[in-house]
């Protein structure tokens, strides 16, 4: 029988709920995605670190799990917060990888609080810990502006994934399954690279072009890593996701800010500039790149929902990155294209080379 | 992209009148582009047959056409009013299946009008099967293996069965269905090659057992695509999903597979190329291995398009409007938000459970299983926090009557097939409701428990023993009470302006009503049924408005996905709920309690809201208008004869019986035939004639009350909508119906002002009315059924409420009654409305009904005192013949002028039918008749050949099988007794297989004979000018 939990965010808000998932304290950033399909997928994605997620999709788990959908291969979300666990196999499943998770949450007021106060520190609680004491721990917290997360996420070791007769570099930031799958259906062969990879490493490859994956935390927090991405300039062909995306912007000398309570769902529309066509993408930040300055980047994508930017481009430099997650997993396909015309730009290069 | 502005004028063609599987989603759709348009400056004309809509009241469009919507009616208004463009994707299939009509005939070029919303191109890729199976194939899509069949002949060997008949361009699957044998295949291929109008039958693979989803998509004209809604039907393959239990969004797809449907409907509209607008795309998908199958698109707005709209705030219809004169869905705002564009995907944080709603107790005889033909008339959508919430919610939304025959009459009728996680969810509702015993046991968490997994308050005191009464004072005293959450179409990721909200529980409670304006709460109907369908929703939009006019905070109660009342722009405020007591009632503490000034509006919505009434009174909120009191002395029998007789009404005789025997005594006494019924009915629901004490015996079960009363044969029928304001009284129409008493009102044809009433039978009607009204103590609408018989005149019943015949009366005579009713709720006196003097029309205005027989095979298809009509036209010219042949025409009969006539009927009826023939035989019709009819006919010197029933024996061709090959164009065939009873519904049968006009009483011939001679042919003219005319 499920216990009794609650959520406690920093400003002493307390969500009652019933505990089905791991006994315990889950301490991190109190943020919710808006997706209807997909949780697994969303628990298991390194962007999560240290986040406890909160779905506004009212009835959570009803398919059960599966191995070929997580992301990775274990649960990055601290705790899930749900109005309606639908299936034992999923509690089961967040039970065994230690997540706290609550159901009965009055999720719909939740996430008015994070929209309106913005994103904040929480504590999802699932094992009797007093109200005070717990909040008392989230106080302690440091914000999520000013974390860098991804030494936690990245692989340690340089990982060879796929064959195809175009070579990827990702410098892995907390990569997604998602796009290595997306690079091998499209015939490449990645190397996953620690995220601290300098760049004459990167370069030393020998691959066709760089992805910068998605990760968690704070981009600006990360100078090293923007650093080498700087570096590598103009020396390979470049595309960027998600933060690694931000890290470019970083790179050509743009700013990032903390969005309040960031994007996170699979409906955000996304109008190209160029084309004036809309791309319906799965989103999962809470940083942006700052509007206004973009100096030598172009601006390709912006969101039709707040405006922020979506996309860039440097145009001397053979490097571009996107916002949103082209690879989704979980969300619509509709910015698949994004990724494999990239690849395509990089082996049609090889033939011309 | 900006507006077109090389289109002035915009053609809108709506759905006419309410039918099985096509019911008043289109008039939601085409009001909400009728809006649309006009606010974006094009001049708009809209030719709907259906009065009871909301779009061809005169203020929606520039010109209003009630003409039949068949090729020569559209274009006779096409002519004349030369419009640039013709919308058609917002009138389901009639709309679509007149656009293809209308441009495959030249007529659109020959005008210069072009098609919007979809090409004709992309209307025949998508509706006609041969195409559309090559064009799915040619995107890498399956569809289930199959082929075209156009003749019986046709069929491939080798077929295994089951298979499914799917007839080309048919409303709803009509005349589709599973045969599991090569046997029933040839009948029902018959059948079906009869129903499609272009003779196609699709013979397909059955995918029996598969799962069905359906997904919503809308495209613009750079070939954005969105996906507005999913919908997983709980009936898995097989059952048509208009009758499926369907929630939205799909609950059991992991994203990879979802994704992959999504990615289907968007190459698949794209392949069809419907390029300005929404589609609807049904898929079938295994369980098991995951392959998929598209099924159908429907290139335009739909029933489940509407159900989409209604599940996520999305207005659809709208957009579709938008994006056909040329915006982009970028450049639409979303109107919840007011923030995010309409290519911002909804995204829900609560379920949505649509319920069909059956009507099988009317058509006693027909098949109750369900297959690919929909036979449900209407639907009730409920919302939730979570899928049991939602579903105990829609299931209780239908409002079945003790007993009534239905697919999924309780949560345990969980139909094979269904999911597995749907039965867990189920389980475990039944299963906590199950673990209480006694009232002792409901302690406050176990009631909010209850309540949050969506049990009401008389479904728990039903399993406890106790009323609904108790259980709610006990939550009453416990303070659990609902909290009401928006639908914003975002799940609250963006503060959202939404006024569209349900109910839930333990949670927070948003959104409370500011306002300092009076409040005044409009019930509405409920899901669509026979005998109370769109015209009180009609009434309930129109009422919004008046007290929205009036200073009043408007606050809507409905549950009808369908609707225009449940579009969030009706009313300051929606309540998607139940109308039960429960949800009312909380509705009306959170709306009207400390509030002054307002209450509640009971007498719109048909008899919903009235059995709500005395709740509402006990409860001590104020009704506007009537008071209950009104409502009990009219439907109280005793009560109501009691003061027709302190009046000097004259009512038929009647007595009130408990049981068989107590019944027979009654009409022994009262003398034969009798009409026996309960006390409170609606659409005459076991309403029943009966001729001698066995008929009585059979009707009438052991301990129940019932009314009986005179059948007063051969009368007159006479209906009035009256307005009072408690002292004078205004006799709006009077309506003469075509068919005599007996025939339930509202399946008769009617004709305003009535033709063959002397002026003192019209005096003595209102006369009677005027007394009756403030007697009652009316403050609102009246309607009184009068008959006449042999110069004495009877009040047969009277209903303290708008009626079903408000929306045809208040066009035919241009006054709007339901806002006149309004403003006598909200105290102005009748001297203060200005109507125009009483008896003021122009022309002659006919509503004909329409059946749905075709439906359920096995039923009688003859008009009784029994309501089975789902939906009615009107139409109106200078004279009777006319509008009366037009009436036929848009009711989809079309008189014939010229053939073979068939005639049989009961004795009692010959002279007339004598008379009939004869007539008939002089504009040159060649006369065919049964025994005993040809011989009167002879006798009377009328050439006639004799024909042999079914029964007779004898050789050469029956009765029935000429009319099956097509050599009767007219049927006239009155139900004799029941030896004959049994070769007369053959006849009728045969006449509605072939799709021939079958007449089933002599009043109504005479009507159908009349408008043979003497129809002219007149030019359309609209509402408006109509008005113009009155006022002149």
């Amino acid at each position: 029988m499920s216990a009794r939990g609650y959520l406690v965010l920093e400003d002493g808000t307390v969500f009652p709920g019933r505990s089905v998932g791991a006994q315990g304290v889950a301490l991190g950033e109190a943020v919710f995605t808006t997706g209807m399909s997909g949780y697994q997928e969303v628990a298991t994605d390194p962007s999560f670190a240290e986040q406890l997620v909160a779905f506004t999709a009212p009835m959570v788990g009803n398919y059960g799990v599966a191995e070929q959908r997580g992301e990775s291969d274990r649960a990055w979300a601290r705790a899930v917060l749900m109005r309606r666990a639908g299936g034992d196999d999923w509690c089961g499943w967040l039970d065994a990888r230690g997540v706290v998770a609550l159901e009965e949450v009055d999720t719909r007021s939740l996430v008015t609080r994070l929209r309106d106060r913005g994103a904040m520190a929480a504590a999802a609680v699932a094992d009797g810990t007093p109200v005070e004491e717990a909040l008392a721990l989230v106080r302690a917290r440091p914000s999520m502006a000013g974390r860098a997360l991804v030494a936690s996420v990245s692989t340690p070791e340089p990982v060879e994934l796929g064959e195809g007769d175009v070579h990827v570099a990702v410098l892995d930031y907390g990569c997604k399954r998602s796009i290595a799958r997306r690079l091998a259906a499209t015939g490449v062969r990645a190397t996953l690279l620690p995220h601290d990879t300098p760049a004459d490493e990167v370069l030393a490859v020998g691959a066709d072009g760089v992805l910068l994956s998605n990760g968690p935390g704070d981009p600006a927090a990360l100078p090293a890593e923007v650093e080498v991405v700087r570096e590598l300039l103009g020396r390979t062909p470049i595309l960027g996701i998600c933060l690694g995306h931000q890290l470019l912007g970083l790179a050509a000398g743009l700013t990032t800010t903390k969005l309040p309570f960031g994007h996170r769902g699979a409906n955000h529309p996304v109008l190209e500039t160029e084309t004036g066509r809309v791309l319906v993408t799965s989103q999962n930040h809470g940083f942006a790149v700052e509007q206004g300055a973009e100096g030598d980047a172009r601006v390709t994508h912006l969101s039709l929902y707040d405006g922020t930017v979506e996309g860039l481009e440097l145009p001397g430099e053979r490097a571009h990155s996107v916002q949103f997650h082209p690879e989704a997993g979980p969300g619509p396909h509709d910015a698949w294209p994004i990724l494999a015309g990239w690849v395509e730009e990089l082996r049609e290069a090889v033939v011309r080379a | 992209m900006p507006r077109r502005d090389d289109l002035r004028a915009i053609c809108v063609i709506g759905a006419g009148p309410i039918v099985i599987g096509q019911a008043c989603e289109f008039d939601y759709a085409g009001s909400q582009a009728l809006k649309v348009l006009r606010a974006e400056g094009y001049r708009t004309i809209v030719v709907n047959s259906n009065p009871a809509t909301i779009m061809t009241d005169p203020g929606f469009a520039d010109r209003t056409y009630l003409e039949p919507l068949d090729v020569e009616g559209v274009a006779g208004v096409l002519e004349r009013e030369r419009p640039d463009a013709l919308l058609p994707t917002l009138g389901g299939q009639t709309a679509l299946n007149l656009a293809r009509s209308l441009s495959g005939e030249g007529i659109l070029d020959d005008l210069g009008i072009e098609l919007i919303g979809a090409s004709l191109d992309a209307i025949v890729r998508a509706e006609d099967r041969q195409e559309f199976r090559d064009t799915m194939q040619a995107i890498g899509l399956r569809v289930p293996a199959s082929t075209i069949v156009t003749s019986v002949d046709a069929l491939p060997p080798g077929l295994s069965f089951p298979v499914i008949l799917r007839p080309a361009f048919t409303l709803g699957g009509h005349g589709g269905g599973i045969a599991r044998s090569a046997d029933e295949l040839a009948t029902m291929l018959e059948r079906a090659l009869a129903e499609s109008p272009v003779g196609q039958v699709l013979v397909e693979e059955s995918l029996l057992g598969w799962d069905e989803f359906e997904l919503e998509v809308i495209r613009d004209r750079v070939d954005n695509v969105v996906v507005v809604c999913s919908i997983e039907n709980l009936d898995p393959m097989g059952v048509h999903t208009g009758d499926s239990v369907t929630v939205a969004p799909q609950m059991t797809l992991p994203d990879e597979a979802f994704q992959e449907l999504r990615d289907a409907a968007a190459a698949v509209i794209r392949a069809v190329g419907v390029e300005t607008g929404g589609s609807n795309v049904q898929f079938a998908r295994s369980r098991e291995t995951g392959e998929i199958r598209v099924i159908e698109m429907n290139p335009r707005v739909s029933r489940s398009s509407a159900l989409a709209s209604k599940a996520t705030g999305y207005p659809i219809a709208k957009v579709a409007a938008k994006l056909a004169v040329g915006y982009t869905l970028d450049e639409i705002p979303n109107d919840l938000t007011r923030t995010t564009p309409a290519s911002f995907e909804p995204t829900l944080d609560y379920v949505v459970v649509k319920a069909p709603r059956f009507a099988f107790e009317k058509f006693p005889g027909a098949d109750h299983a369900l297959g690919t033909q929909m036979k449900s008339v209407g639907e009730a959508m409920g919302i939730g926090r979570t899928f049991s919430e939602a579903f105990l919610k829609a299931l209780r939304s239908r409002e079945l009557g003790p007993g009534v025959p239905t697919p999924w009459a309780t949560l345990d009728d969980v139909p094979v097939g269904v999911h597995p996680w749907f039965r867990e969810q189920l389980d475990r509702a039944r299963a906590l409701l199950g673990s209480v015993r006694s009232l002792a046991e409901l302690d406050d968490d176990v009631l909010l428990r209850l309540k949050r997994e969506g049990w009401s308050d008389a479904e728990i005191g039903a399993a406890l023993g106790e009323s609904e009464q108790t259980i709610r004072l006990a939550r009453w005293a416990a303070g659990v009470r609902p909290a009401y959450r928006r639908v914003d179409s975002c799940a609250a990721e963006v503060e959202a302006a939404s006024n569209y909200l349900y109910s839930t529980w333990g949670e927070a409670d948003e959104a409370l009503p500011a306002g300092e304006r009076p409040r005044v709460v409009v019930l509405g109907a409920g899901p669509n049924r026979i005998g109370q369908g769109i015209e009180f929703d009609y009434c309930c939009v129109h009422a919004a408005r008046t007290f929205g006019e009036l200073g009043y905070e408007t606050v809507m109660v409905n549950c009808n996905p369908e609707t225009v009342s449940t579009d969030y722009d009706t009313s300051d405020r929606l309540y998607f709920e139940p109308l039960g007591v429960e949800e009312v009632l909380e509705v009306c503490a959170r709306e009207l309690a400390g509030a002054p000034g307002g209450g509640v509006v009971i007498q719109f919505g048909g008899q919903t809201p009235l059995r709500l009434a005395r709740a509402i009174e006990e409860a001590g909120f104020r009704i506007l208008g009537t008071p209950f009191e009104a409502v009990d002395l009219a439907e109280d029998r005793e009560r109501f004869g009691a003061l027709c007789g302190e009046v000097g009404i004259a009512v038929p005789p009647w007595e009130m019986a408990t049981g068989p025997v107590q019944a027979v005594e009654a009409a022994d006494r009262i003398g034969y035939p009798v009409l026996v019924r309960p006390s409170y009915v609606l659409g005459g629901r076991d309403m029943r004639v009966c001729d001698d004490w066995e008929q009585v015996v059979s009707g009438v079960q052991a301990g129940a009350r019932v009314l009986v009363d005179r059948y007063l044969e051969g009368a007159l029928e006479i209906d009035v909508d009256a307005l009072c304001d408690g002292e004078e009284t205004y006799v709006a129409a009077v309506m003469q119906h075509v068919e005599e008493a007996g025939v339930h009102s509202g399946d008769s044809s009617c004709v305003l002002p009535p033709q063959s009433l002397t002026g003192e039978e019209l005096h003595a009607i209102r006369e009677t009315v005027r007394v009756l009204a403030p007697a009652l103590g009316v403050v609102g609408l009246l309607n009184v059924q009068l008959a006449l018989l042999e110069g004495r005149l009877y009040v047969l019943e009277a209903n303290p409420r708008a009626s079903r015949t408000v929306p045809f009366a208040s066009k035919a005579i241009g006054v709007n009654l339901v806002e006149a009713a309004c403003r006598l709720a909200h105290g102005e006196r009748l001297a203060d409305l200005s109507l125009p003097p009483e008896g003021t029309a122009s022309g002659v205005s006919v509503k004909a009904s329409v059946f749905p027989f075709a439906r359920f095979p096995g039923c009688d298809p003859v008009l009784g005192p029994e309501m089975r009509s789902t939906g009615e036209v009107m139409a109106s010219a200078a004279d009777m013949a006319t509008a009366f042949a037009k009436a036929e025409r848009a009711a989809g009969r079309p008189l014939p002028t010229r053939g073979t006539a068939f005639l049989s009927v009961r004795d009692e009826d010959k002279p007339a039918a004598c008379e009939l023939g004869r007539r008939l035989s002089a504009v040159g019709f060649a006369l065919r008749a049964t025994t005993g009819t040809a011989y009167a006919l002879a006798s009377a010197g009328v050439p006639v050949e004799r024909v042999r029933k079914v029964s007779e024996p004898g050789t050469g061709p029956t009765v029935v099988d000429l009319i099956r090959r097509g050599h009767c164009d007219l049927v006239v065939n009155s139900p004799a007794g029941l030896g004959a009873r049994a070769d007369g519904a053959q006849i009728r049968q045969a006449a509605l297989v072939a799709r021939v006009p079958c007449v089933t009483t002599l009043a109504g011939a005479s009507a159908c004979v009349e408008a043979i001679e003497r129809a002219g042919s007149e030019v359309a003219v609209s509402l408006q000018e109509r008005a113009a005319r009155m006022t002149a």
